[in-house]
């Protein structure tokens, strides 16, 4: 039964993405909600995403000091582990996670508040592939911004391990910034913004797929906005794995 | 003109649709009626392409939607309005906004000449003052108007209205009514109509299909809907008293013109 019902599912999602990668009707207008989608869930998830992010860097920061108190340990080390957890994993990966709640929500409440209205059936009478329409510019856009937000946020949690290394007496800003500069491979960047760009494509269209299939009321939009976030939560942590393997 | 020939619909093997065959005149407001339930809302959406039907011919002024590809469809499609029970006006649009949309999407005008167009529309149906405003700072009626405004903009040839009346007050339902049939008449439209609103029968309906079991049960004017012969059909029609009274006031009218 769940295996039947994942199969119908992912053939459905296939089936939506295959009409919604299609020329758009009207670039003009395209161009417009593409413009929306990136003040949406690009510019208004900065906050969000620079608060998170100083308190995690701080956050590592402090656990690295408390965890590496051994004398024989260089004090480096500190400021490297830091680093390597924002730029590896924390900065695309968990970060995905989060903008999954948030933006992946958003996404499948509008689009399925459109569809209980009946807003995406007047679309559809209309002869506007509506798919394309509703769901293209959220893909590309969200695509387009998450790279940038993951370089903010790599950049906004070392801002958060320094502040550490000011504020308090645990490390030097010598020792933290030495650990900082040491050995630092740029491929890091590299491999957490192919991350980012395929959680990115897998947040905006699986939430568009749970939006856009929703049938119901309310109560069901509520339901498939949920839905939108536990499965793409799930496939981000899964592709994390794959891509991991693959790229590292 | 729209044929529907045999149409029959099925959803998990329960039969909606059971070979329905039914005419929809060109210039006139043809109604659907009949019970909740009744099959009339799947018949309205067979027609206008949202459900597909199993077997039976849909037929546009010598057009068969059934067999026509997704594109076709879709340039049919841009000959039809429709006006939704719930309006189905976008929310992130102002009503000048909802109304352009169709003429931003398909024509090929200027953006003044498409405000233009927009605002006649918004004026055809007395919305000329809530240009800027949002769906949701506007009441149902207005709602409703600025729904027709939108299906009406690219000079459509067929208006599908679904339950035009539900959640209006009497004398907004009216207007409501009196707005779809002058421009069905003034733009010469093939309008459907589906409701279950004895004031819109007796008001605007000129070729009424009733539906009763996923049949067609009846078909006729207004004027002889009060001598049907057909029980599903007066059961529905006269189950308030005040259509009971009616049709008793209907039937001595007619026998004190003969005895004149």
């Amino acid at each position: 039964m769940i295996i039947t019902d994942a199969i119908e599912k992912t053939g459905s999602y296939a089936m939506l993405m295959y009409r919604v990668i299609t020329k758009p009707d009207r670039w003009k207008i395209f161009f417009k909600q593409y413009r929306e989608e990136l003040k949406k869930q690009g510019i208004d998830s900065l906050a969000i995403d620079a608060i998170i992010s100083i308190f995690i860097g701080a956050v590592i920061t402090i656990q690295m000091i408390k965890n590496m108190e051994n004398p024989l340990l260089p004090n480096n080390l500190i400021g490297l582990a830091t680093r390597e957890i924002l730029l590896l994993e924390f900065s695309s990966a968990i970060l995905c996670l989060i903008l999954a709640g948030k933006v992946g929500s958003n996404i499948a409440s509008e689009i399925g508040t459109m569809r209980i209205t009946e807003q995406i059936d007047a679309l559809d009478i209309m002869g506007v592939n509506s798919a394309n329409y509703l769901i293209l510019p959220k893909i590309v856009a969200f695509v387009t911004i998450t790279p940038f937000l993951v370089l903010s946020s790599m950049f906004v949690g070392i801002i958060g391990g320094y502040c550490v290394a000011i504020f308090t007496d645990m490390i030097t800003l010598t020792a933290f910034e030495a650990g900082i500069q040491y050995a630092f491979n740029p491929y890091f960047i590299t491999y957490s913004i192919i991350k980012s760009i395929i959680f990115a494509f897998i947040i905006s269209s699986v939430a568009s797929f749970y939006g856009y299939t929703v049938k119901g009321g309310a109560l069901e939009v509520g339901k498939a906005s949920t839905d939108a976030v536990v499965n793409s939560s799930v496939l981000i942590l899964l592709f994390d794995i794959m891509l991991t393997k693959l790229l590292l | 003109m729209i044929e529907v020939k045999h149409a029959i619909k099925s959803f998990d093997g329960n039969t909606v649709l059971k070979d329905v065959s039914t005419t929809f005149e060109t210039g006139k407001t043809n109604l659907i009626i009949g019970q909740s339930g009744s099959g009339k809302t799947v018949l309205m959406k067979s027609v206008v392409g949202i459900h597909k039907i199993d077997s039976g011919e849909i037929i546009y002024d010598g057009r068969d939607i059934t067999q026509m590809k997704r594109n076709d469809l879709n340039m049919l499609r841009r000959e039809i309005g429709m006006l939704f029970q719930g309006s189905a006006l976008f929310d992130s649009m102002s009503v000048l906004e909802n109304v352009k949309f169709p003429l931003d999407m398909f024509s090929d005008m200027s953006e003044e000449e498409k405000i233009e167009r927009a605002k006649f529309c918004l004026e055809r149906v007395e919305l000329s003052h809530a240009l800027k405003l949002a769906p949701s700072e506007i009441s149902g009626g207005m709602q409703k108007r600025a729904a027709i405004a939108r299906a009406i903009v690219l000079n459509p040839k067929y208006l599908f209205c679904d339950e035009p009346n539900s959640g209006l007050d009497p004398k907004t339902s009216l207007l409501i009514d009196q707005l779809i049939q002058d421009i069905t008449h003034e733009f010469n439209i093939t309008t459907i109509v589906n409701t279950h609103d004895m004031n819109s029968v007796m008001e605007i309906g000129e070729n009424i299909a009733f539906i009763c079991k996923g049949e067609k049960a009846w078909q006729g004017t207004k004027d002889e809907i009060f001598d049907t012969g057909c029980e599903p059909l007066e059961d529905f029609i006269f189950a308030s008293n005040l259509f009971k009274q009616v049709k008793r006031a209907h039937h001595i009218f007619k026998e004190e013109m003969k005895k004149n």
